[in-house]
């Protein structure tokens, strides 16, 4: 049952109610700092009783989608099945009560997790070295272009220039930007993929690195990323890969073997942590042997038996945040990775693969495909099939919701007009697509025969569509007693 | 493979439509010389019972359990109530992705509105963000928002910062052509005024100062904010332990501009120091259109009724891409909710005497350490850590961790030249006869 409205915590307040339950005080209570350091009172946090809060967070929940619930086709987001163990081992004591100035001696087994899954991950991408600190992909990206930078003004010049595809993802400028680079966009072509062709029109001494995505926001693979690399490197320039899509590769190919010199993956995305409505994350960065020096510190060693952090690195890049990153996230993606092994990775890729494939095969003769190079692991749709009706790709979207579906990603990647960028992910059964495939093809004949119906969309959420411009427009961000 | 949901028939079928006689057949773009000719290894793939017992044992090998803690640092030890485990362990708050369709996210959107609310509140400012990383790279994203709204890039950093804070905000502005120069602190442990004289001038963007310090010691704003003045220099506040702002003075009440920290004080455990839960919040609307990352706002649907949705995203890498104000996309959006949940737990009341029992306990502690001789090296005034000093301090450390005491954190793990200096910090959690025990065995080590 949902609730039609659910009151903000605050308005649930009245003076009086608590919900807490702490120990009386052991000590001597006495005034130890001087009164003016003190504040009056606290103002704005509710008051209200354990009930509610579980009443009121419960409510809350239920009008989230979740993929728990059901499909959620995400392209680039790499939506699949959260294990509930993953929440298990994370949740050991041993690890939450772990302090990260612990002596450590006494965190053998946080240093040897850490350790542990670095190997996996170089097992995996054959990248010798990787660092787990960054906390998300876009962190990641950043962490990895401070590599590359730092390498290149060790060979005495940082350069000036990154080169991105049109199909990137907004972090991937956004990152080199903050690394100090100047951005320069590539087109990616009309098969959908880079040619060696292309980049080497944009080369020269200036260009410090291209990022790309593979497979790329289209879902096609770049086929020609060994000859990209290549070229390169015979420039000068290091090659960036952003492993987001690292779902479709897995037992397949290894970013390293390609000439790939830095790559992100997204435990979050292809090992199954959560997303948790946006994070937490983690983005681990592998690296060619080179960059050893320039990891981000501190670097786990193993010397006889025991973990130490290596923290004495002159060349390093540094610290990229506080502590050991998203340690619990690390967790999950272990225990993740060892209970698929190689065998079980390679066969979520193929099906991922194959899901996606059969979606394609499936709703392309309803939707327009704008490249018909073949794609690995998602589909990509234009507004070339509804456009004419007067719909919108967000209509379409908000349609879905109606049917109980996640919709895709939209308008996203931007070379593609009005894009429905669909990722299924190995964790849906035929059935499920089955039942997406349908749903995609009524609503195209809604769009056509009462196309009012899409754009009033979605009639059955907890929220009718919102306004997202008055929201913008009146930016109001906390919960003010006197206006209400 | 339990998750996988295809059957053999149904992977037939599937490859039957998709016109390919093998799974293969869907990789052939990948050219031959791209696929790895090495077979990807790692062992056996482990049942649900042997990941437990490889998991239990791993976290055996940490000895955290048996020792008596006084931690803190930027990570801190409080009572998590079960009620924050219990809701956020809910599949609708775990598994979604970032609320994109705000129709069907109505619960991390309002839970965030919620947790945007009481961090502004308890902060004292108007504004806040859906979350950063940690405390470190929001200080570094303060001191960012500080340089796009001045135009300076000059800064000054308190050299009482968390050093792990200061290490991130060197990595983050190396190359940007940002400079900054340390204040010194004097015997009191707060901020030199003679060396604040020094180094200000109207020239300095921002100004980044942390309270409490890290050697816990709380800071006097109202001076430094009269030395600003009508300046155009920005003061930022730092907090790394949240928790004292249910009893200390909120920033705002000197004028800070902007505040960033960590909030894993509010439901998060230590967890080798993550997840945390980064926050930035100001005051200033002009400030608004350069805050990084995500912000929720709230709005009418179409029926007029009240609905909350991600806003102000003119400003994010996913439209503005090399010009966004930040590169952040995923944040710490699960811990967001935990911390408005915590909040709501201990709420107005129980927020107050959870800050008062840390406030006391530290206190306690110092007088009692004062008592038996040790030297305490600041005399300015502590919220629940501060910094002793023995002849050496991981000698110290360590015959106490002999007696299953881990007495703090040695300041020579991050100041080379200091080898007297502890951090020890005491939180509600810390009991006084567990205090007791370790004043004695200080006694005994001295």
């Amino acid at each position: 049952m949902i609730k039609d409205r659910e009151p903000l915590i605050f308005e649930l307040t009245e003076e009086g109610k608590s919900g807490f339950s702490i120990p009386e005080l052991d000590v001597e209570e006495k005034d130890h700092i001087p009164e003016e350091l003190l504040r009056k009172e606290l103002k704005g946090l509710p008051e209200v009783s354990e009930v509610e809060i579980v009443r009121h967070y419960t409510a809350l929940a239920h009008y989230n989608y979740s993929v728990d619930e059901g499909f959620y086709p995400l392209g680039s987001c790499t939506m699949k099945y959260n294990p509930k163990i993953n929440e298990k081992t994370a949740g050991l004591e041993g690890f939450l009560l772990s302090h990260p100035y612990s002596p450590y001696e006494l965190v053998q087994g946080n240093l040897k997790l850490i350790k542990t899954l670095e190997n996996i991950l170089s097992e995996l991408t054959g990248f010798p070295f990787f660092t787990l600190y960054p906390s998300a992909g876009a962190h990641g990206e950043l962490a990895g272009m401070l590599m590359i930078r730092k390498k290149l003004e060790l060979r005495g010049n940082p350069r000036k220039i990154v080169l991105i595809p049109d199909s990137a993802h907004g972090t991937n400028p956004a990152s080199s930007h903050f690394a100090g680079y100047d951005v320069k966009e590539i087109p990616s072509g009309k098969e959908g993929y880079l040619k060696v062709e292309t980049v080497k029109e944009y080369l020269n001494e200036d260009i410090a690195a291209l990022m790309m995505t593979n497979p790329n926001t289209l879902g096609v693979y770049e086929r020609e990323i060994k000859e990209i690399a290549e070229t390169l490197h015979k420039n000068g320039s290091y090659l960036y890969m952003d492993g987001a899509n690292f779902n479709a590769l897995m037992g397949y190919v290894k970013p390293a073997e390609l000439g790939v010199d830095v790559l992100h993956l997204n435990l979050h995305k292809t090992f199954s942590t959560p997303h948790g409505g946006g994070g937490p994350g983690a983005g681990p960065v592998g690296v060619a042997k080179e960059f050893e020096e320039v990891l981000p510190i501190p670097v786990i060693k193993e010397m006889d038996g025991k973990y130490l952090p290596d923290f004495n690195r002159p060349n390093s890049i540094g610290k990229i945040r506080s502590f050991y990153g998203n340690f619990g996230v690390l967790i999950k993606a272990l225990t993740y990775l060892l209970e698929m092994g190689a065998d079980g990775l390679k066969k979520a890729t193929e099906f991922a693969v194959l899901n996606a494939n059969y979606i394609r095969e499936n709703l392309k003769s309803t939707y327009e495909l704008p490249y018909k190079t073949r794609t690995l692991h998602e589909v990509v749709f234009s507004e070339d099939s509804f456009k004419k009706y007067g719909v919108k790709t967000v209509d379409i979207a908000k349609r879905l919701l109606d049917y109980g579906i996640h919709p895709p990603t939209v308008y996203f990647p931007l070379i593609v007009h009005g894009a429905l960028m669909i990722e299924p992910t190995e964790t849906e059964s035929k059935k499920t697509l089955d039942i997406f495939i349908e749903t995609m093809k009524k609503i195209h004949k809604e769009a056509e025969t009462n196309p009012e119906l899409l754009k009033e969309a979605p009639h059955f959420t907890p929220v009718r569509r919102l306004n997202e411009v008055l929201a913008a427009k009146k930016p109001k961000l906390k919960y003010k007693e006197e206006e209400e | 493979m339990r998750y996988f949901p295809n059957s053999e028939n149904s992977v037939k079928a599937m490859l039957k439509s998709v016109g390919v006689k093998s799974v293969e057949e869907l990789f052939s773009s990948i050219p031959p010389s791209n696929l790895t000719k090495d077979k990807v290894d790692y062992g056996k793939p482990l049942s649900e019972p042997d990941i437990i017992e490889f998991f239990k044992k791993l976290e055996g090998e940490n000895k955290v359990k048996d020792y008596k803690l006084f931690l803190g640092g930027g990570s801190y030890f409080h009572h998590i109530p079960e009620v924050v485990n219990y809701l956020s362990m809910k599949g609708e708050f775990v598994t979604p992705y970032t609320p994109y369709q705000p129709e069907v996210s109505q619960g991390t959107l309002q839970a965030t509105f919620e947790y945007q609310t009481m961090i502004s509140n308890l902060t004292g400012m108007e504004f806040s963000n859906a979350s950063l990383y940690d405390g470190a790279t929001a200080a570094a994203e303060g001191l960012l928002l500080a340089w796009r709204v001045t135009r300076k890039n000059k800064f000054l950093i308190a050299k009482s910062l968390h050093p792990e804070y200061i290490s991130t905000i060197k990595t983050y502005i190396k190359n940007l052509n940002i400079e900054f120069d340390f204040i010194d602190y004097d015997e009191d442990g707060r901020v030199s005024k003679d060396d604040f004289n020094k180094k200000f001038n109207e020239e300095i963007g921002g100004i980044l100062i942390q309270s409490p310090n890290f050697f816990g010691i709380i800071e006097d704003y109202k001076w430094i904010k009269d030395k600003i003045g009508e300046s155009k220099t920005l003061l930022i506040s730092v907090i790394a332990e949240t928790l004292s702002l249910g009893i200390l003075k909120p920033p705002s009440e000197f004028g800070t501009d902007v505040v960033v920290g960590d909030a894993q004080s509010f439901g998060l455990y230590p967890y080798f120091g993550g997840p945390t839960l980064g926050f930035i919040t100001t005051s200033n609307k002009k400030f608004l259109w350069e805050m990084p990352g995500r912000i929720v706002g709230e709005t009418v649907d179409a029926e007029g009724k009240r609905g909350f949705v991600l806003t102000l995203s003119t400003r994010e890498q996913h439209i503005r891409r090399e010009r966004a104000t930040s590169n952040i996309c995923s944040n710490q959006a699960w811990c967001v909710i935990r911390a408005a949940i915590f909040l709501s737990v201990y709420g107005k009341k129980g927020l107050r005497e959870l800050a008062k029992q840390n406030l006391i306990k530290a206190n306690y502690a110092k007088k009692r350490i004062k008592e038996i001789g040790i030297k305490i090296r600041f005399n300015g005034p502590i919220f629940n850590e501060f910094v002793i000093e023995t002849e050496n301090a991981e000698e110290t450390h360590r015959k106490l961790l002999d007696k299953k005491i881990v007495a703090g954190i040695p300041l020579r793990w991050f100041y080379p030249e200091d080898e007297k200096g502890i951090l020890l910090t005491f939180t509600e959690v810390n009991k006084k006869a567990e205090i007791d025990e370790l004043v004695k065995a200080l006694e005994e080590n001295k």
